[in-house]
């Protein structure tokens, strides 16, 4: 067990500069078209330091070896470096003890591990499981395979035309059939930020759990999941600026050890005959299998780096660029912003009078910017505002404000060529 | 890589703007509905076969510039055809949209050889190709297709659907 330290950031405020960082991304030198890559898509992915790269090439070069195996030093190496890893994932989402982090491969397995771990084994006939309009696919798909196998029912909290979830709603939502709550932090589709503390001291007061999806919220504000007090916290790492096909499931280690085994296979067991087998303890027990190494290193690393900018300073700069991105598309005229919610990520999602956002997407493509256009995995958030689809902007704090000159200017040339 | 700006150009734009035999038929012989889940395009097509002959024909639905002009385009170019000229065209179309058709050999293209330089934009392939599909979907009695089960359409090698 590893106590939790004073994060980095409290400790000094570096000054943000936007150009030193930038440096420190070399896919952000590309062209396209002879126009500079303007990356819009971070709420998809994110992109990666030269730092983490570095922490890849060093591992595979130096230090790789399967780990929790072997006497020889590689595998004590590599153990030791996997280890540290999700110690600093411990410590940037202030988790109590590093046994509570477990690696998943993304926010989506973290989110079915919860379902085949906790719901088949504590959620049946009759019981009744919180979401939200706002959920992504991922956080609505798995809750709906654990309803049809049990016999469970999915309510659903509402929204209001900002996109913000209705609180009244989900209070009103609980009764005695209330058996687990499932809500996304941050929504992909629009930025709304929910407030999920309240939501959660809600449903402790009646004695539910909750899991939260901090896919969209992790790389984008500082999150301590101790002062939240949620059950169980899911994020990927390949938005948070590490590889992809890795991602952290945080749960409060009293009901992961209750919880059944998600998959069977090595590491997870302490003892196997064919008559009985003897799960490991946590977090071994959730992890299967020889799990991806490189990818934990790398988003332990990833996690460095974000600290040594600072949560907090990300999640100002991304604010300010938040704010002059809408301002400035606000003012266009035949372009609606969607969602607009008082406490949001910087999430811009628009439509343009006349113009399909797969045509805006194309366009917009011609200058090197690169968004997301479609329903972004959040159907019900489209249906809820009557759209197919929207044009999605997402910035990370290595986004410039001249790169939502750039969108904007973007926005106009697609306004022109409908004209 | 193609420039996205010459697909956009004007014939597409106002085949867009203004699609030409859009709207439901009063009567229809046959009907489809196609659908791409992933950008949520909607395109209904109806037509009426006197004999083998495609009578009249027409579309609604909601869906992006490239589907909408492909679409009114394609009412355009089959309506008066056989069902058997109507289904070479279909073939012909998707082949150029897959970059399978020779465009320097024998073909009945002719005005819709403005969406070739499709073929270049793979993520918009689909959206060009839905009407046609959902045309040949109708033909064949097929009530609705989506681009997410019928891959093989997609692919360019359009059977008995």
């Amino acid at each position: 067990m590893t106590t939790i330290q004073t994060p980095r950031e409290t400790a000094a405020t570096p000054v943000f500069d936007i150009e030193q960082i930038r440096s420190d991304f070399p896919i952000l030198n590309l062209q396209f078209n002879a126009k500079p890559l303007v990356y819009l898509d971070n709420a998809a992915s994110s992109q990666m330091p030269q730092q983490v790269i570095d922490r890849l090439v060093s591992y595979q070069t130096t230090q790789h070896a399967n780990i929790n195996r072997a006497v020889h030093s590689l595998s004590e190496i590599a153990t030791n470096e996997f280890e540290a890893a999700r110690r600093k994932l411990q410590h940037f989402i202030h988790a109590r003890e590093d046994r509570e982090v477990i690696f998943t491969s993304g926010t989506t397995d973290s989110i079915n591990l919860v379902m085949h771990g906790y719901g088949r084994k504590f959620i049946g006939r009759g019981d009744e499981i919180i979401l939200t309009t706002l959920e992504h696919h991922a956080n609505i798909v798995p809750w709906q395979m654990l309803a049809e196998e049990k016999g469970a029912t999915i309510r659903v909290v509402a929204i209001n035309d900002a996109g913000e979830l209705l609180l009244d709603d989900y209070e009103q939502l609980f009764n005695k059939h209330t058996k687990f709550v499932s809500i996304t932090h941050v929504s992909n589709a629009l930025g709304t930020v929910n407030p999920i503390k309240q939501m959660i001291a809600f449903a402790h007061a009646r004695g539910v759990p909750v899991l939260i999806d901090g896919a969209q919220s992790a790389p984008h504000m500082p999150v301590d999941v101790q002062d939240l007090d949620c059950d169980f916290y899911a994020f990927s790492g390949h938005k948070l600026c590490g590889p992809t096909g890795i991602g952290i499931l945080y749960g409060k280690a009293a009901l992961l050890e209750s919880m059944q085994p998600f998959k069977g296979g090595g590491d997870m067991i302490l003892s196997v005959t064919f008559e009985k087998t003897t799960y490991n303890t946590i977090p071994h027990k959730f992890e299967a299998g020889t799990p991806p190494i490189a990818a934990a290193i790398g988003l332990g690393a990833a996690v460095d780096y974000l600290s040594t900018i600072g949560m907090s300073a990300i999640h100002d700069y991304e604010l300010s660029l938040l704010d002059y991105a809408s301002a400035q598309i606000a003012r266009l005229p035949g372009v609606r912003i969607i969602g607009t919610a008082e406490h949001k990520a910087a999430v811009l999602s628009f439509v343009v009078d006349g113009i399909h956002p797969h045509d805006i997407g194309t366009l917009l493509n011609e200058d090197a910017i690169a968004v997301r256009t479609g329903h972004h995995c959040a159907q019900p958030v489209m249906q809820r505002f009557k759209l197919p689809a929207t044009t999605r902007a997402s910035f990370a704090f290595y986004n410039s404000m001249a790169e939502v000159d750039a969108l904007v200017a973007g926005i106009r040339n697609v306004q022109k060529v409908f004209l | 890589m193609a420039n996205p700006r010459a697909l956009y150009q004007e014939v597409i734009l106002d085949h867009n703007k203004k699609p030409r035999n859009f709207g439901a038929l009063e009567h229809s012989s046959h009907h489809a509905a196609g659908h791409n889940p992933l950008c949520g395009d909607h395109i209904e097509v109806s037509l009426n076969l006197r004999g083998e002959s495609i009578d009249d024909i027409a579309f609604q639905g909601a869906a992006c510039a490239i589907c909408k002009a492909s679409a009114s385009m394609m009412t355009v170019a089959v309506k008066g055809k056989t069902q058997p000229e109507a289904e070479q065209l279909i073939h012909e179309f998707i082949d150029m949209s897959t970059g399978k058709l020779d465009l320097n050999g024998d073909h009945h293209i002719g005005r819709l050889v403005v969406f070739s330089g499709i073929a270049d934009l793979p993520v918009r392939i689909k959206c060009a190709i839905l009407p046609w599909h959902t045309l040949q979907a109708a033909l064949n009695a097929v009530e609705s297709i989506s681009t997410e089960t019928e891959q093989d359409s997609i692919q360019g090698t359009i059977g008995n659907a």
